[in-house]
């Protein structure tokens, strides 16, 4: 028989994936086109002198923030992905579904097209269309009677393909260099990452995982069934729209900062419930850290694997995410 | 007098436009084994979503030992009363003890974390239920009957003082329809849970129940012990076809159905090939 009591599992998968992390995060600060490795990081956090004086600035100052940016990225769109396959009780559903993605780009799109600078403008214009997005799902599921799942469902595939379109509209009339901006933040980009952005993100990470835990064994009721969880005395209204509030937030925040990186929302949480089960007081904890060390490693690979300069780090999550979700699946079928 | 484990006073509900109850009034005591029979469409399941709060009555009133059900906090209501839906969705991946000690929900904090205590309930309504070996399945990869009693198992350990159930015992053998409802008399005999279950199945409610109601078109046709309800004239108005009501040796009744005249005599059923000769 399993471990029954929840604190003593949630300690115990931390504990199994918290070294995974500071691997992840050591890795990811050793390596990358700049040089360094690990005998010259582990010099300069014992601060014992570098042979190269450029390497502490790459580590701390150029790599370190991008890395944590990466890490963070990595936990919000996991429980992005987690909250929405709950809530809409579908293991398809990732973070972008309900169109916080479509909603985001043409911020984003229209931002670069006005030629604003991309922080904090550009990152504005986006979170702007991310909560547009928001908004217009409240409106359209309070026009129905209920916020069933279906309804939500629909709103958002509705909203997410008017989206597309638009996108593609405003790149069809994009010719210039804009283009290459426009078509690089869409594939999801961490280059840029500034201190500033980190904070941000870690801030609004922090509250979001800490309300999404607590909410955590709400989430394991709602998978019972509308009327289960009712008839168990959950207020499944109210739960389902701070939900969906709290998610979209910290999506929006992460897709207007580093742009629209597939398949880890989708992938990760499944992963996790592969491994540890579906218990979401597990998953939250869970998906932070395993979702982070998993975008960590993708953007390292991002930075290493091409002879020179780097590929979109979404062209990785999605070159591994694609074919590791299939093999979940089928591992989920046996 | 006690108050009634369940007073429906006077209630009507509409989805939208359509009405679905019209001005039902009835008592169900504490102990009963209550049945809800009637045809599809008549609003048995919506009667029992009323009973356990999870629909607001457009008119009239609920009363649970009571107190008015519209004044209860959710949670407490979740502490009275306890509901197995029908078909309950039972494809989330949880193993049998996780997805039982759930029921303990409505007893605890926030994060639901479960105390020992919680725990050792659990595993009684697992004991109780004849659930206990399954304790490690997964939910999705257990026969109909299995899963059945393990949803019951949630609803007994959430330890309410009525249980309501929605066709507790479709798509399941004669063996398993008996085992669940021979349950349910032991639920009601050893703990004095009030049981209340909609049920397509006339004749086995019949054998089990201790008072019935027999609903058609959103109002109530016959109310009582089953002696009662099981007419001829209340049934086939309810059903609107021909029927004919015997009692067996044991003092059930019992209903079978007559064959209509709108099929000639001797022609088999259709879909039935006849075989000559």
């Amino acid at each position: 028989m399993r471990t029954p009591l929840p604190i003593a599992r949630i300690l115990r998968v931390k504990a199994l994936l918290l070294p995974v992390f500071a691997a992840a995060l050591l890795a990811g600060l050793a390596w990358g086109s700049g040089g360094g490795g690990p005998g010259a990081l582990w010099r300069s956090i014992a601060g014992l002198p570098l042979e190269d004086s450029v390497l502490a600035d790459i580590f701390w100052k150029i790599r370190l923030p991008r890395v944590l940016l990466a890490a963070l990225t990595g936990a919000v769109l996991s429980l992005g992905g987690l909250v929405f396959q709950a809530l809409l009780r579908n293991p398809l559903a990732e973070p972008y579904i309900l169109g916080i993605s479509g909603g985001a780009a043409i911020g984003a799109i229209l931002g670069i097209l006005a030629g604003l600078p991309r922080f904090p403008w550009g990152s504005l214009a986006a979170f702007a269309g991310a909560m547009g997005t928001v908004g217009l799902l409240a409106l359209f599921s309070s026009w129905r009677t209920g916020l069933g799942k279906d309804a939500l469902l629909l709103s958002g595939v509705m909203i997410n393909a008017f989206c597309g379109a638009v996108i593609l509209f405003l790149i069809s009339v994009t010719s210039d260099v804009r283009l290459f901006n426009i078509l690089s933040w869409l594939m999801g980009d961490l280059s840029l990452a500034a201190m500033e952005q980190v904070a941000l993100l870690a801030a609004v990470t922090a509250v979001s995982a800490a309300a999404l835990f607590f909410l955590s064994h709400g989430m394991n009721l709602i998978l019972l069934g509308r009327d289960t969880a009712l008839s168990l005395g959950v207020r499944l209204e109210a739960l389902t729209w701070v939900l969906l509030a709290v998610t979209s937030l910290m999506v929006g925040v992460s897709v207007s900062l580093c742009g629209l990186l597939g398949f880890v929302g989708l992938v990760m949480p499944h992963l996790m419930r592969l491994l540890f089960g579906p218990d979401h007081r597990v998953l939250v904890p869970a998906c932070v850290l395993g979702g982070g060390a998993y975008m960590i490693f993708c953007d390292l690979l991002a930075r290493i694997l091409p002879r020179q300069g780097e590929m979109p780090v979404g062209v990785v999550t999605a070159l591994i995410g694609a074919p590791a979700f299939i093999f979940l699946l089928r591992r989920a079928a046996r | 007098m006690n108050p009634a484990a369940i007073a429906v006073q006077e209630v009507s509900f509409a989805y939208e436009e359509a009405a679905v109850l019209e001005g039902i009034s009835f008592r169900v005591e504490e102990g009963d084994y209550f049945v809800i029979i009637g045809p599809n469409g008549s609003g048995k399941t919506t009667l029992l979503k009323l009973l356990c709060g999870l629909l607001k009555p457009r008119a009239g009133s609920i009363r649970l030992f009571g107190a008015p059900l519209s004044r209860r906090r959710r949670k407490a209501l979740a502490r009275l009363a306890a509901l197995v839906p029908q078909a309950a969705s039972a494809e989330a991946p949880f193993r049998v003890e996780e997805f039982v000690l759930l029921g303990r929900a409505p007893h605890q904090g926030l994060l639901g974390l479960e105390t020992p205590e919680d725990l050792a309930i659990a595993r009684e309504a697992m004991a109780f239920t004849g659930t206990a070996h399954l304790a490690s399945r997964r939910l999705d990869r257990l026969s109909g009957g299995e899963r059945q009693r393990v949803l019951i198992a949630r609803a007994v350990c959430q330890r309410p003082r009525i249980l309501l159930l929605d066709e507790p015992t479709a798509y399941l053998d004669l063996a398993h329809q008996a085992q669940i409802m021979d349950l349910m008399e032991a639920l009601r005999a050893e703990r004095g849970v009030t049981v209340v279950l909609v049920s397509h199945d006339v004749n086995l409610a019949a054998m089990y129940a201790s008072r019935m109601l027999l609903l058609a078109a959103g109002r109530i046709l016959a109310a009582g012990p089953p002696g009662e309800v099981i007419a001829k004239g209340p049934l086939e108005a309810a059903y609107g076809c021909p029927l004919a009501v015997e009692t067996t040796p044991g003092g059930v009744p019992r209903v079978s159905l007559v064959p209509n005249g709108r099929r000639p005599a001797g022609r088999p059923p259709p879909g039935v090939r006849e075989v000559r000769p």
